[in-house]
C-alpha cells in the first residue's frame, strides 16, 4: 500500500520530501554512529537505524519508483529526488545499504514475479537486512574465481564454502551468494541465490577485525547449507550475468531503492570541514590555514568536489556528454579516491593530533580524520578495486585492449 | 529570469547551441585536419625559430569562419550578433582547441564580452563591425610582470583638450598581429580607462614576442603617445566592467584546454589501440591504460565546471569568478597531464616534428600560463575560500 494515490509531480514531490524530512527529523542516536552503514556494530545501532529506514520507506521516500504489488511506491523517476532530499537533509544513512543498491535493482531485473512478491517488501523497509556473499579467500577482483560449492539435492541445493568482507552479515536474515555449480566453465559455472543466512543451519557467521581495530564486518562459513531451489535468481549457469547487474548497481549506475548517502557525504560539507581543522589546527608553530602549500592543496580538494557536482548534472546533458557512460563508470573509482585523498589531507593538516585516536579526548573531530584514512580503503578496494575500475574504463569507455 | 537561468539543468546548452557546436565541429573537421594544420603551421622549424617568422595562418579561413558568424557568437542581436549562451561559446571554444585552430577568435570572443559589459556608442560600433565584417579584437591589458590582475594596467592615459594620450608598453598581446583593433586599459590619474586603438594608429607599433607556441602571435606593444579621440574612449571607468569581464577571459581559455586535451586524450587512445609492442597493442598494458584513464577523469572533470563556469557567467552569479577560477585551475592541470603523457606514452614518434603532438603540447603550455596558471588559480580561491593568510588568528 503506497501512501500515494496519484503519480507526482517532481516538483510537487521534493516539496513533500523536504517538508516531511523537516517535520519528521529523528532524535539523536543512542550511541554515536560509524562513518559508514557498513559499519554497523551494536543492536542499539542497528534497532535505532532500522526503525528510521521503515518511517523513510512509509513516508515513500524509499522503494519510490518500484511498483506498488512489490512493496514500493509506483512513481517514476522521483527516487532520485528522494536521495537529493535525504542527503540534503543531512538525515541518518539508511542501514539496508546492500538491499537497496544492489539486491532490489538485482531481483527487479532477475527475479520471478513470485521471488519480488517474497523479497522486495522487507528489503525496501529494512525490516530485513541483506549481505552481499561474493567475495571469497581466493576471489577478490578475479570474482570469477569463485569455489564456493552448490550441488542439487533434490528441490534443494547443498552449499559448502567460505565468503569473506561480508559487511553487515551478523544482522543479515538474507544474502545475494554467488556459488560455483559446475567446475567445467568458469563464468557459465556460476548460480546466484536469494540465500538465507540468520539462525539458518549449516551457515556461521564470525566477526572480522578491520584496519581500524573495529570489526563491521564478517566472514561467512556454509557447511552443507541447505537453500530451496526456489531462492535461485535466474537460471542455472547464470549466476555471472546476474552478478554484473549487482555490481553495476553498485558502482552507482542507477539510483537504486533509496539512499541518503552512503556515509561518504557530501563533497562540500567535507571541504568545509577541512577547511575549519586548517584555521583550528596549529600545527609546526603556525596555523595550518596560513601555509601555502595547505591552502593549496585544500583548494584541490575543493575543485574536485565542484567538479563531482557539475559532473553529476553534465551526466543528464546528453549533448555535453559524447559518450552516455563516461561520466556513470567513473563514480565509484573518482568518488572512493576523492573522499580517499580528503580523509589524507585531514591527517596531514592534524599535524601531531592525528596521532590521537579517537578514545583521547583531545583529538581533533572526535579523532576522525586518521580513522577516516583508515577507513578508507574499504572503499578502494571493494566493489572491484581501483585498479580494476581503470582496466574497465580504459576497456569500456576508451576502448583499449582487454587486459586478460 | 536569472533564477531561471541560474536553475539551467543544462548550463544553458539547449538545442540552437548544440547545432551551432555541431556545424563549427563539422567545419573544422572538414576543413583543418590534423595533416592541414600540421603542413600549416609547422612545415619546418627554422622559419619561426631560427628566422623569427611569425607561426603561419590561414586568412581564407578567417573570412570563412566571420561569414559563418562564429565573430558573432558573443554579440548581442541588437549589434547584429547572435548571443548564444556562453555555454555555446564554451563549446564552440572546445572545437577550437580540439583542432588547435591559429585564429584571433578567443581575443575577439574576449574582447567582444568586455565591450558587452562596457556598453555604449562606441562599444556597439565595434561589436557590430566584429560581428558583420570580422574586425578581430584583442586587449593590451597585461603588465610586464605578467600580473593577471585585471585593473594592473601598464599604460597611463594623460588628458589633452577632449582626448587622451595613451603612453607605455602592454605586454603578453595575444594574436595582436592578426587583429585590427586593441582594446587598451590605462590609468588616467586614480581612474582606469578603457580605449579602442585601431592598427594604425600613429605611435602605435607591435614588437613581435618570440614564443613557443605555433598556433598565434604574441607582442608586447608600444603606445608612444598614442592620441585617442573621444569616439574611440570606451569607459573612463573600465575597472568594474573589467574585472566582470575577468571570469569569462578565464572560461574561453579553459574551454580552448579542455578541448585540446580531448583531442590528445583521443589521438594517445588511437595510437596506444594501434602500436604493437612486445606482441600486443601498447594499450594492453595497464602502465599506459590507467595513465589514459587518470586523464580522462580529469578533463572530464574540467569540462563539468567548464560549463559551470559558464552558467554562472550568463546568470551573473556573485560566483562567477570563483566557478572560473576553478575551471581554469581544473582545465590547466588536465591539460598539462595529457600532454605530458601523450608525449611519454607515443615513444620516440612524440618527441619529433613528424607528429602533430607538438602542436598542442605548445598551445597548452601557452594557455596554461595564459590568465594564471592552476597554482595561481588555487592561491586566489584560497583567498577567497579559506581566507586571507593575514586575518587568520588562533
Amino acid at each position: 500500500m503506497s501512501i500515494f494515490n496519484k503519480a507526482m509531480e517532481p516538483q510537487e514531490f521534493r516539496q513533500y520530501a523536504r517538508q516531511w524530512l523537516v517535520d519528521n527529523a529523528p532524535p539523536p542516536p543512542p550511541e554515536r554512529l560509524p562513518i559508514t552503514p557498513i559499519e554497523v556494530m551494536t543492536v542499539k545501532q542497528r534497532d535505532y537505524l532500522q526503525a528510521w529506514q521503515r518511517q523513510c520507506y512509509e513516508a515513500g521516500l524509499i522503494g519510490t519508483d518500484y511498483p506498488v504489488e512489490y512493496g514500493g511506491h509506483g512513481q517514476s523517476g522521483l527516487q532520485r529526488i528522494a536521495n537529493q532530499e535525504m542527503e540534503r537533509a543531512g538525515v541518518p544513512y539508511l542501514i539496508n545499504i546492500v538491499g537497496l543498491n544492489m539486491v532490489a535493482p538485482t531481483i527487479m531485473k532477475h527475479g520471478t514475479d513470485a521471488q519480488k512478491r517474497q523479497f522486495l517488501p522487507g528489503c525496501l523497509s529494512g525490516d530485513e537486512i541483506w549481505c552481499q556473499g561474493f567475495s571469497e579467500p581466493g576471489a577478490g577482483s578475479d570474482l570469477s574465481n569463485q569455489r564456493t560449492m552448490a550441488v542439487r539435492d533434490g528441490d534443494d541445493w547443498i552449499v559448502n564454502g567460505h565468503k569473506v568482507w561480508t559487511s553487515l552479515g551478523h544482522f543479515a536474515k538474507w544474502m545475494i551468494l554467488i556459488t560455483r555449480t559446475s567446475n567445467d566453465h568458469r563464468y557459465e559455472g556460476l548460480t546466484y541465490f536469494l540465500c538465507p543466512i540468520a539462525g539458518h543451519p549449516g551457515v556461521t557467521v564470525r566477526p572480522l577485525i578491520k584496519i581500524t581495530g573495529e570489526t563491521g564486518f564478517n566472514e561467512v562459513l556454509f557447511e552443507n547449507a541447505r537453500i530451496p531451489d526456489a531462492n535461485r535468481l535466474d537460471d542455472i549457469g547464470k549466476g555471472w550475468t546476474v552478478a554484473m547487474t549487482t555490481l553495476s548497481a553498485e558502482r552507482g549506475a542507477a539510483e537504486g531503492a533509496g539512499s541518503a548517502g552512503s556515509g561518504v557525504g557530501d563533497p562540500a560539507v567535507t571541504i568545509r570541514k577541512l577547511i575549519e581543522l586548517a584555521r583550528t589546527t596549529q600545527r609546526g608553530g603556525g596555523v595550518a590555514a596560513n601555509d601555502p602549500i595547505t591552502r593549496d592543496a585544500i583548494m584541490q580538494r575543493a575543485i574536485l568536489a565542484e567538479g563531482l557536482r557539475q559532473s553529476a548534472k553534465r551526466a543528464r546533458v546528453p549533448a555535453l556528454c559524447d559518450d552516455p557512460m563516461r561520466l556513470p563508470l567513473q563514480t565509484k573509482l573518482v568518488i572512493t579516491e576523492f573522499d580517499q585523498d580528503n580523509a589524507r589531507l585531514g591527517v596531514e593538516i592534524a599535524g601531531a593530533h592525528a596521532t590521537l585516536y579517537k578514545r583521547d579526548p583531545r583529538a581533533p573531530a572526535a579523532g576522525h580524520w586518521p580513522l577516516a584514512y583508515l577507513n578508507s580503503f574499504g572503499n578502494t578496494i571493494a566493489a572491484g578495486t581501483n585498479e580494476i575500475q581503470r582496466n574497465i574504463l580504459g576497456e569500456r569507455v576508451l576502448g583499449l585492449p582487454k587486459s586478460k | 529570469m536569472l533564477d531561471n537561468k541560474t536553475a539551467a539543468k543544462d548550463f544553458g546548452f539547449g538545442e540552437d547551441e548544440a547545432m551551432m557546436r555541431d556545424a563549427v565541429r563539422r567545419y573544422l573537421s572538414d576543413n583543418l585536419s590534423t595533416y592541414t594544420l600540421s603542413r600549416l603551421v609547422a612545415q619546418a622549424p627554422e622559419p619561426i625559430y631560427d628566422h623569427g617568422d611569425k607561426a603561419p595562418w590561414d586568412p581564407h579561413m578567417w573570412s570563412d569562419i566571420v561569414q559563418l558568424g562564429w565573430t558573432a557568437l558573443a554579440v548581442e542581436e541588437k549589434a547584429g550578433g547572435t548571443n548564444i549562451s556562453m555555454a555555446g561559446i564554451a563549446a564552440i571554444v572546445e572545437e577550437v582547441g580540439r583542432a588547435a585552430l591559429p585564429s584571433p577568435l578567443i581575443p575577439t570572443v574576449s574582447a567582444s564580452l568586455m565591450l558587452r559589459r562596457v556598453g555604449g556608442q562606441a562599444a556597439d560600433q565595434l561589436l557590430s563591425e566584429i560581428a558583420g565584417q570580422g574586425l578581430a579584437a584583442s586587449l593590451a591589458i597585461t603588465n610586464a610582470s605578467g600580473s593577471w590582475e585585471p585593473t594592473d594596467t601598464p599604460l597611463v592615459a594623460r588628458q589633452v583638450g577632449p582626448d587622451l594620450v595613451l603612453s607605455g608598453r602592454a605586454y603578453f598581446v595575444q594574436d595582436a598581429f592578426k587583429v585590427g583593433v586593441l582594446l587598451a586599459s590605462a590609468r588616467l590619474g586614480d581612474d582606469l580607462v578603457l580605449c579602442a586603438v585601431r592598427f594604425g594608429a600613429t605611435g602605435l607599433s607591435l614588437e613581435q614576442d618570440h614564443i613557443h607556441d605555433l598556433t598565434r602571435d604574441q607582442a608586447t606593444v608600444h603606445f608612444d603617445d598614442v592620441r585617442v579621440g573621444e569616439s574611440a574612449i570606451l569607459s573612463r571607468n573600465a575597472a568594474d566592467a573589467l574585472s566582470a569581464t575577468w571570469p569569462a577571459l578565464l572560461t574561453l581559455v579553459a574551454a580552448d584546454l579542455c578541448g585540446a586535451a580531448e583531442w590528445l586524450l583521443q589521438t594517445t587512445v588511437s595510437y596506444a589501440k594501434e602500436r604493437v609492442q612486445f606482441d600486443r597493442p601498447i594499450g594492453f598494458f595497464q602502465a599506459v591504460k590507467h595513465p589514459l584513464v587518470d586523464a580522462m577523469v580529469g578533463i572530464d572533470s574540467a569540462r563539468s565546471l567548464l560549463y559551470h563556469a559558464a552558467a554562472e557567467i550568463d546568470s551573473e552569479s556573485p560566483q562567477a569568478l570563483t566557478a572560473a577560477r576553478m575551471a581554469k585551475s581544473a582545465a590547466s592541470d588536465a591539460a598539462a597531464f595529457i600532454s605530458n603523457r601523450a608525449i611519454q606514452l607515443h615513444g620516440g614518434i612524440g618527441f619529433t616534428w613528424e607528429h602533430a603532438l607538438h602542436i598542442y603540447f605548445k598551445r597548452n603550455m601557452h594557455n596554461q600560463a595564459l590568465y594564471g596558471d592552476g597554482v595561481y588559480q588555487r592561491r586566489k580561491l584560497a583567498d577567497t575560500l579559506i581566507g586571507p593568510i593575514a586575518y587568520i588568528l588562533l
